[in-house]
């Protein structure tokens, strides 16, 4: 689960890391009253969305002016914003950040992540921090160093030492940043975070560190023990049609082409849409529909699969193990007649009573293609998405 | 011989007592395999599939001598299940449960290293060695004893490499899930270390799938130690960046674990590549005829 810039920084200030004095405006109507808490000369605007790129898309802007400051929520609020890192609709704009200007030094890059390789903590540290970072990791991949914890839960003393050393801090700022990052990783590990990157933390004109940006990634799977956090959920940024599945226990992501699927397991549902490509057909999706294959949620799966208008053909591939496939098959049977699904379906059962289930398939006189073979069932599905 | 389980293992069960765990242990038992009891907190005393129950891991090796654990714990309790097993002399444990926090697995891991104790899983379908013993979920008719060792981050992708290497007759020595999260227990190297050494399989099926590097790290460690035949797919060709498919640990992030650089690497590797996880089974009769 992501979170927007304005609650990671909340969590930073909980944190006691130093963030920049801000305000959130969710509507025009905060705009008065945020301007004149905020009390400074300038300001920084920043439109929050879950994707990066912002400032190239125009989404931050510095400015001296209440009216700019106006103009730019005005302009933003309740619209989409389209960046290099999202889809050609974009993302809806959900608050504005307003924050007090920091007069920049330098720029340095800090991340924390979970490193599967090494399976501990990495920080990922650059002193060329900021909107070129990907570019730095292109060009110069030298300037970016990670340190891999020796603890699962906090810091120690050489670790802090080689970090600093490698964004290239003074001693004063070294006793600053020692207090910065033993906090975060505290952050990190007491809130069950996945990542979190912070590009740029700065070095202000005084001397001093400052967190700009913010960006968390938390671990879904502990989301049932971080409350606070499952609070800070921001479903308008989720796909709706994915939003809707995952209510139903359905793995469901959309895809650009025209063959839908229907899988279980999310190995196999990626099987599934490789061999549609293998044989020239584009999956509009991916659709693991778990363990319990049944009536209901074959039918949830069918409606979310068919409100793709995309969709020319279905591919069900169900590998029965612990269910039978004679059950999977009057289960598709009966969903099939109740979505009223009319677009062609093929179905490959394989396993527990997959030649019984073939007959039930075939006897029902529907629009279905029963096919054992998985190549032959993707050729079938592929040449009837044409 | 065989990897990891046998008709000697002796198992028991934590979360035994549950409706899943209830339902692959009648099967596991009906295979022939030795559960011996099964752990259900504040069940003590009770008798479950006729086998007995305890509160404890420890009083369950007590009494029962089990060396191995499956567990079917719910995932908010499963930091503690495990922490039990690792406490109490349990030397391999099989985690079915899907949706334990990372940084949970992270600790656990680091500390199932340092006691040598070997961790299969989580949210893994779990391990077979056909014709001896089943500790996990997977359907028992797909298997057949054979030659060919099965490992895979994916459980209906596995059962699809089982059945096709059951077709084809060549039948499999043992088929381990390694589960698809971001730290699992045991690697492909763990594994393909394992069937190496293991006289029964002659040739070994790895079935990766994007995310991670797991199979960039197995393709170098192939081409230094490993001397059998290995056929490999890997999943998700088709899948787009950033977005997690299904398992946690199956995302392409940072243009990073996507399956071509996968492909590539063990393609250098020596490694024989399919790209339809329908060939399989063809591809690896190919290689070990």
């Amino acid at each position: 689960m992501n979170l927007h810039e304005y609650q990671a920084k909340s969590l930073f200030r909980d944190y006691g890391l130093p963030v920049s004095k801000s305000e959130i405006i969710f509507s025009e109507s905060d705009i008065d009253g945020a301007v004149s808490n905020l009390n400074v000369n300038k300001f920084v605007v920043k439109a929050q969305v879950h994707a990066g790129g912002r400032g190239k898309a125009g989404g931050v802007i510095l400015t001296e002016s209440i009216k700019e400051v106006r103009e730019f929520c005005q302009k933003w609020l309740g619209k989409n914003m389209v960046t290099y890192q999202t889809d050609s609709k974009g993302q809806p704009v959900s608050c504005i950040l307003l924050e007090e200007c920091t007069d920049i030094e330098r720029e340095l890059y800090l991340g924390l992540v979970i490193d599967r390789s090494s399976k501990s903590i990495a920080v990922i540290a650059s002193p060329d921090g900021g909107v070129d970072i990907e570019s730095v990791a292109e060009n110069n991949p030298e300037k970016i160093f990670k340190v891999f914890l020796n603890s699962s839960n906090e810091i120690q003393e050489e670790e802090i030492k080689k970090i600093s050393d490698g964004l290239e801090l003074n001693q004063s700022q070294y006793i600053e940043f020692s207090e910065l990052i033993k906090n975060l990783v505290k952050l990190f590990t007491e809130k069950d975070f996945a990542l979190i990157e912070i590009n740029p933390l700065v070095v202000n004109t005084e001397g001093k560190l400052n967190c700009l940006d913010g960006k968390i990634n938390v671990d879904g799977n502990a989301l049932y023990r971080q409350e606070a956090l499952s609070k800070m959920r921001d479903i308008s940024q989720e796909d709706k049609l994915e939003l809707e599945a995952s209510k139903w226990g359905l793995n469901y992501v959309t895809l650009d082409g025209s063959v839908g699927c229907m899988v279980n397991g999310a190995g196999l549902a990626m099987g599934t849409m490789d061999i549609i490509k293998l044989y020239g057909g584009f999956p509009a999706n991916f659709l693991d529909v778990g363990g319990a294959v049944n009536r209901e949620s074959v039918t949830e799966a069918f409606k979310i699969i068919v409100s793709d208008s995309k969709v020319k053909s279905i591919l069900i591939n169900i590998f029965g193990g612990i269910v039978r496939c004679d059950v999977v098959a009057e289960g598709i049977v009966s969903a099939i007649q109740d979505v009223g699904i009319e677009i062609p379906v093929v179905v490959r059962l394989k396993g527990n009573n997959a030649e019984v289930a073939k007959d039930i398939l075939e006897e029902s006189r529907l629009n279905i293609f029963s096919e054992l073979d998985l190549s032959l069932a993707a050729k079938k599905v592929v040449e009837l998405s044409k | 011989m065989s990897i990891l389980i046998n008709n000697e293992t002796l198992a028991i069960c934590q979360g035994f007592t549950g409706s899943q765990a209830t339902l692959h242990c009648s099967q596991a038992i009906e295979y022939g395999t030795n559960i011996v009891g099964g752990v259900t907190p504040g069940k003590a005393g009770q008798v479950h599939l006729d086998r007995p129950v305890f509160d404890k891991v420890s009083q369950a090796v007590e009494e029962t001598g089990a060396d191995t654990s499956l567990i079917f714990v719910p995932a908010p309790f499963c930091k503690n299940s495990i922490n039990d097993a690792l406490d109490s002399g349990i030397k391999l444990i099989i985690v079915i449960t899907e949706g334990i926090p990372t940084l949970d697995m992270l600790y656990l891991k680091a500390k199932a290293d340092e006691m040598e104790v070997r961790i299969i899983g989580p949210n893994c379908p779990g391990l077979i060695t056909p014709g001896e013993a089943k500790l996990g979920i997977m359907p028992a008719e797909i298997h057949s004893k054979g030659k060919i060792g099965i490992v895979s981050r994916s459980g209906t992708l596995t059962y699809e490499a089982v059945d096709q290497t059951t077709q084809t007759g060549l039948g499999q020595s043992s088929c381990v899930g390694i589960g698809g999260d971001p730290i699992p227990g045991s690697s492909f190297i763990d594994i393909l270390e394992m069937f190496e050494k293991d006289t029964e399989t002659e040739g070994i099926v790895m079935v990766g799938e994007i995310g991670g590097t797991a199979e960039e790290e197995a393709a170098e460690f192939i081409q230094e130690k490993i001397s059998k035949p290995v056929v490999s797919y890997i999943a998700g060709v088709s899948a787009p960046p950033g977005k997690r498919m299904g398992h946690a640990g199956a995302i392409i992030s940072g243009g990073k674990g996507t399956a071509e650089d996968k492909f590539k690497a063990l393609e250098k590797a020596g490694v024989r590549i399919v790209k339809s996880p329908a060939e399989i089974g063809k591809a690896i009769l190919e290689e070990i005829s």
